[in-house]
């Protein structure tokens, strides 16, 4: 069974490490640099990321994390996950800190606030057709040319990958549904 | 199609604060402070509740000015009290785009029988209880999120600890409980039975559950952490003490690192003086917030 860690400094982990599980994998919280080790992959939850970013920094997983992520370990971000992987953020504090990997420039909050918070059907690449809840979520203002939009929300990105990068500006793991969870861990991870 | 306003996205939107401290702020230059200690959100109010205490009098719905002022500071969500059954300071607040109402205690109520019908607004509501009745009843008036009450403004932890006790208590004896025993706890708690049957199922409540009222230190937080919240208010603890960054952030470190005692020990170290407080004991009956909301 794969080891796959969920960033537990804030956030609905509780929620990740059973859609993992669901997925068939082993979830592990991770809060110190030494739960890195022996993972096969991770999940950037959803949460707030500029408290997320500023957690990351004051409690020095910042830069561990981010090798480990560069160096190849596969990684799955929704929605404030979404952002911390992005190389550029748009809307957020101009000294967001960031792990990077995928080559996308996101805009915060640009659904609106949450009171335009929504959920909608769509249809993701490879994974068919999922419940999207997007809460006060990111969209994709520009793709790198080796990113692959998986989902859109009218002419905005809403999931990509690049290699073994997988962000999503939605929640799949409020509704209960795993698919997203088993695409990441079957085809990215194993 | 696309909907908003849903119990998914409201609900949801609370269980992205998880594990993370909220914080009273009174001015701008504070909600930056707070954001830069890592706080998830804040409370934007225009007394911390250890401030009404002292001032007396009617305590309502802060200036839009002033939240406006706090809401263009931070990037994290933005809460905002409105005081218990105002559903106008409500529909104001859900107005100015606010992200959560908190219906509160600290303020005076404006009606002494009902509580906003919450169901009817998009913004996400968190409601306060001393109990697991009380929180199911405001959930099913459309609360996402619940903080047990405390004793705001006190700097006493004793209150919340009583509160988040009782409310993990109730539950963890609705578990043990069969099908038709639910519905005697569900007239005992005076509580929908669909939300009873749920929570039993569940084995906590169908929306995040935080603390509030006294939390002044990081080891308090930890404490709250360590009994099962989802995560802290922290009111006037903050703001009323000798190095509030320092504080902040101490808080938000003991609260991610609940249960690992020598680092809590670390960040309790030279934090100055925490606020003075007023003990329980020398509140009278009349001066006890925890007895508004019903």
């Amino acid at each position: 069974m794969v080891a796959v860690g969920v960033l537990a400094l804030q956030g609905d982990v509780r929620e990740h490490i059973s859609a993992l599980e669901k997925a068939g994998a082993s979830a592990v919280p991770v809060k110190r640099v030494s739960d890195l080790e022996g993972l096969d992959g991770i999940v950037l939850p959803g949460g707030e990321s500029t408290t997320m970013g500023k957690l990351l920094t004051l409690f020095d997983l910042l830069e561990p994390l981010r090798k480990r992520i560069a160096d190849g370990l596969p990684a799955y971000g929704t929605c404030a996950g979404m952002i911390l992987l992005a190389s550029e953020v748009l809307d957020g504090r101009h000294d967001q800190k960031l792990l990077g990997g995928l080559d996308i420039t996101v805009r915060r909050n640009a659904f609106g606030s949450q009171v335009h918070s929504f959920e909608e059907d769509l249809s993701v690449a490879g994974v068919g057709e999922v419940h999207g809840v997007f809460i006060r979520a990111p969209w994709v203002e520009r793709a790198g040319p080796s990113v692959d939009v998986l989902a859109r929300v009218g002419e905005h990105p809403v999931a990509v990958r690049q290699g073994h990068l997988l962000a999503t500006s939605f929640h799949p793991e409020l509704t209960g549904d795993a698919r997203m969870h088993e695409f990441f861990v079957s085809t990215m991870v194993s | 199609m696309s909907e908003t306003g849903t119990d998914v996205v409201k609900r949801g939107m609370a269980e992205q604060l998880k594990g993370g401290v909220i914080m009273d702020v009174v001015t701008a230059e504070q909600a930056r402070v707070a954001e830069d200690a890592g706080a998830v959100a804040v409370m934007a109010l225009e007394r911390v509740p250890a401030d009404i205490r002292r001032d007396g009098g009617v305590s309502r719905m802060s200036d839009p000015d002033m939240i406006d002022s706090i809401k263009a500071e931070v990037t994290i969500p933005v809460m905002a009290k409105a005081r218990i059954g105002h559903f106008v300071e409500a529909q104001v607040l859900q107005a100015i785009g606010v992200d959560y109402i908190d219906e509160s205690e600290v303020l005076t109520p404006a009606d002494y029988a009902h509580h906003i019908v919450k169901t009817g607004f998009t913004v996400t509501f968190v409601c306060v209880s001393n109990d697991l009745g009380e929180a199911l009843r405001r959930i099913s008036e459309g609360a996402a999120m619940i903080r047990s009450k405390g004793e705001a403004g006190t700097g006493d932890v004793s209150q919340a600890t009583t509160h988040i006790r009782t409310i993990l208590g109730q539950i963890k004896r609705l578990t043990t409980l069969d099908a038709t025993e639910l519905f005697e706890a569900a007239k005992e708690l005076r509580a929908p039975i669909e939300l009873v049957r749920e929570t039993a199922e569940l084995g906590r409540l169908p929306v995040v559950l935080f603390v509030a009222g006294g939390v002044a230190t990081p080891a308090d937080a930890a404490m709250m952490m360590q009994l099962g919240a989802d995560g802290v208010f922290i009111g006037s603890g903050i703001f009323k003490s000798g190095d509030p960054a320092a504080r902040a952030r101490a808080c938000v470190e003991a609260t991610a690192y609940y249960d690992d005692a020598e680092r809590i020990a670390k960040v309790s170290r030279g934090l100055g003086e925490a606020m003075v407080g007023i003990s329980i004991d020398s509140l009278g009956a009349g001066d006890l917030l925890a007895q508004r909301g019903w």
